[in-house]
């Protein structure tokens, strides 16, 4: 790998991209032939997606679309918005009964609207029976009351990125595994002045991602099985205490910091070690940072008292509203995304950034060719559902939004409150959602 | 003779209720009046009305929700209840610091401004229309300005005061909930006072040069003109753009959501960034619009206080006011 700029990853996308775009036509036509799904005669599907990582992700992306309308005869018009307006445009549509006839959003969103999302349990049977089985975070974020109302079609991993000199000039030869182990480790990076640091301010992405696996490792929940709020316990205390010996050890500001803020301080060589998807590794390749994208690796979150992965990883269900005329042309067209053929150069383009849902794609070569994307092929398999251990429900997509748990941890890291306070608020909050 | 007579009586006798409503002044005037009427009842009054149903409903986004009485603003609470909303009542506290703050330094500003720009100054229209850009400039792009220049890391204030050797650690500008508060008031300042400086401008020169004159040649001092000439003469100007500058203020969102999104922990949530939260984000249409419905009292309020404190006519013209 001599020189490596922006300019020559994109040629390099675009050439890898023209060789198996008549490849991914010839498997369409194929494919159309034996379709689990006739679509609606000049049927057109409107999808409204989260708007891309990385270019070579959209790109290929695209090309599958592409294959299909060629296959199908039905066109696909795809639109993209960013992660923070998809939630209110698709509520919009739900609302409404009019507007894309698929969504493709982030976490819980389709349990915003259960009763709005098409049916789609045959489909996600047909794909699990096919490809290896779902992870349980996929089937848990997939249905509703025994129903499938959307298809899990991705992860984004996130997770502990560090500066390996960094970590071994603290005494570390990688990053530790248990929770306590961590705090040592960030503590020796802080006495080096070479601190640590995650998002504590209101940062959808990052903040609820490491908040949450702090509680959950410790065993601490917002909402049991039933849906009673439990954040009132003394995991939760146990929690906010190791939290706060956490938040001690990293660099001055995290609690303004909202999900880009870590990304632009490791890469400006001011925090060696965070909490992030693939990005920041992606842009230090992509910028031309040998430095950084050399000294950077990245581990799974730490194992805390509870003595299994518990970890939030961001989901990326598709769904079809029910309003849709094509709603044999929308299953069609999710069927064929995750076709193996389909789904394998996707996931390689997308470098790491997405992880899969079915078990059948652990093999994608993109997680053995640099084994510092290794890491985030497990993201889909070490993820609870966003909910914890409680069934996921719009109610639970709420409770993330309106970061109550990210609120609870900063009012008592911050002092303004005291871990009891700072309880209390939370579950004040968490009642007013589950009531 | 009688034939004229009967043609005049039968002429009488057509003039009905349709012709005498054709050309009375008040009817067509409503007709005149009938398409603002229409706008105003559509797109004010209308979603106004469905704001407030929702807040005592509890609707979901996606869903139209059931008619659940109060319930709502009780979850929301009084502040004086052990139970309340503590979210909440932190955000009308911030609101009320915001505007309260906000409005009354704008104004202090602004009119300073303004009586600045009064004088003779050298390229006065330019120095006029730069005074302009940050009202010009979008929301949301100065909004991104004072994000870099609040960042934690890269402040470019924290780096010049560290290389000037004045302080040795970043200023934790939106990590700390009072420095938050007074990084966003200032920010809303910046963006706020040109518009007072512009529109006070306008009403100096309204007024009239002889009456300075005349104080003049009576021996009044600066301050006595001012107090005395001005300020009153300005008084009407000053109650419309206050309202205005208090309910901008008051409502503000885009700024508070590009730099801090409420955070951190709420102390920078104003009423609408919440209600905002709490709709459209956590998708509970109902209780966004309880918190929504709850600034219409304090809009009003505000309202009432620079409109009548303002607008008395005795007052205006140096007469008692009592």
């Amino acid at each position: 790998m001599s020189h490596f700029n922006r300019r020559s990853v994109l040629k390099g996308g675009a050439t890898l991209g023209a060789l198996s775009a008549t490849g991914l036509l010839d498997f369409a036509k194929a494919w159309a032939q034996s379709l689990p799904y006739k679509p609606e005669a000049n049927a057109t599907i409107n999808l409204l997606r989260w708007k891309r990582f990385v270019e070579a992700e959209d790109a290929q992306f695209l090309k599958i679309v592409e294959a299909f309308t060629k296959a199908t005869g039905v066109k696909v018009n795809v639109s993209n918005e960013s992660f923070d307006d998809i939630q209110p445009k698709a509520s919009v549509a739900a609302n409404t009964g009019t507007g894309p006839d698929m969504v493709w959003g982030l976490h819980s969103l389709p349990h915003l609207f259960p009763d709005k999302c098409l049916d789609v349990t045959d489909l996600a049977d047909y794909l699990g029976k096919k490809h290896g089985g779902w992870v349980p975070a996929a089937v848990a974020t997939g249905t509703s009351k025994g129903k499938w109302i959307a298809i899990p079609v991705a992860f984004n991993g996130g997770y502990i990125n560090y500066r390996v000199a960094a970590v071994q000039k603290a005494g570390f030869k990688g990053v530790p595994g248990d929770t306590a182990g961590f705090l040592e480790l960030c503590k020796a990076l802080q006495k080096n002045n070479t601190p640590a640091g995650f998002a504590l301010g209101h940062a959808s992405g990052d903040g609820n991602g490491w908040i949450h696996w702090l509680l959950w490792s410790h065993g601490a929940y917002l909402i049991d099985k039933n849906e009673k709020v439990i954040i009132n316990s003394p995991e939760t205390i146990a929690a906010l205490e190791y939290g706060k010996k956490l938040y001690e050890t990293f660099i001055p500001g995290t609690a303004s910091w909202n999900d880009s803020s870590n990304n632009k301080a490791f890469l400006a060589g001011e925090l060696y070690l965070t909490a992030n998807g693939i990005s920041i590794y992606a842009a230090a390749k992509a910028q031309g940072m040998k430095a950084i994208a050399d000294d950077m690796d990245h581990a799974a979150w730490p194992v805390g008292p509870v003595g299994k992965p518990q970890e939030l990883q961001l989901c990326f269900p598709m769904l079809t509203f029910k309003f849709t005329k094509a709603p044999n042309a929308c299953k069609a067209f999710t069927a064929f995304l995750l076709e193996a053929d389909n789904y394998n150069p996707w996931l390689e383009a997308a470098a790491g950034y997405l992880t899969q849902p079915l078990n059948a794609f652990d093999n994608n070569p993109v997680w053995t060719k640099d084994p510092k994307n290794t890491v985030f092929r497990d993201a889909g398999k070490r993820t609870l559902p966003a909910s914890g251990i409680g069934p996921v429900t719009e109610k639970a997509a709420a409770a993330i939004s309106d970061f109550i748990v990210v609120d609870m941890v900063a009012n008592y890291c911050t002092g303004r409150e005291d871990a009891k306070g700072a309880v209390a608020i939370a579950e004040r909050q968490a009642k007013r959602l589950f009531r | 003779m009688t034939d004229m007579a009967g043609r005049m009586a039968a002429a009488r006798r057509q003039t009905g209720f349709y012709d005498r409503l054709r050309v009375n002044k008040n009817w067509q005037g409503l007709w005149f009046m009938a398409p603002a009427a229409v706008i105003l009842l559509l797109f004010l009054a209308y979603p106004l009305g469905k704001g407030v149903w929702l807040s005592f409903t509890d609707a979901k986004i996606g869903r139209s929700g059931e008619f659940i009485g109060l319930e709502n603003y009780e979850w929301l609470g009084w502040p004086w209840w052990s139970d309340k909303d503590g979210v909440f009542w932190l955000s009308v506290f911030n609101t009320i610091v915001y505007t309260v703050v906000a409005s009354a330094v704008k104004f202090a500003v602004g009119l300073y401004l303004a009586l600045l720009l009064n004088e003779k100054i050298p390229f006065k229209a330019l120095v006029r229309s730069v005074v302009l850009i940050p009202f010009v400039v979008p929301t949301v792009l100065s909004a991104i300005a004072f994000w870099w220049i609040y960042d934690s890391q890269f402040s470019i204030i924290s780096w010049s005061l560290k290389n000037l050797g004045l302080i040795d650690q970043n200023i934790n500008f939106l990590g700390d909930p009072n420095n938050a508060r007074m990084s966003l008031i200032f920010a809303n300042i910046w963006r706020g006072v040109p518009f007072i400086a512009i529109t006070l401008l306008a009403g100096l020169q309204t007024v009239s040069p002889s009456l300075y004159e005349a104080a003049t040649l009576d021996g009044a001092t600066k301050w006595q003109i001012f107090r005395n000439i001005t300020f009153p003469l300005l008084t009407p100007i000053i109650a419309v753009v206050m309202t205005f500058s208090v309910l901008f203020t008051f409502t503000d969102f885009q700024l508070v959501w590009a730099l801090t999104r409420g955070g951190p922990v709420n102390a920078t949530h104003l009423m609408a960034t919440l209600s905002y939260q709490r709709a459209i984000l956590a998708g509970n249409l109902g209780e966004g619009a309880a918190i929504a419905t709850a600034m219409v009292p304090f809009l009003l309020l505000a309202i009432m206080v620079s409109w009548f404190g303002l607008q008395r006519r005795q007052w205006q013209q140096g007469g008692n006011d009592d």
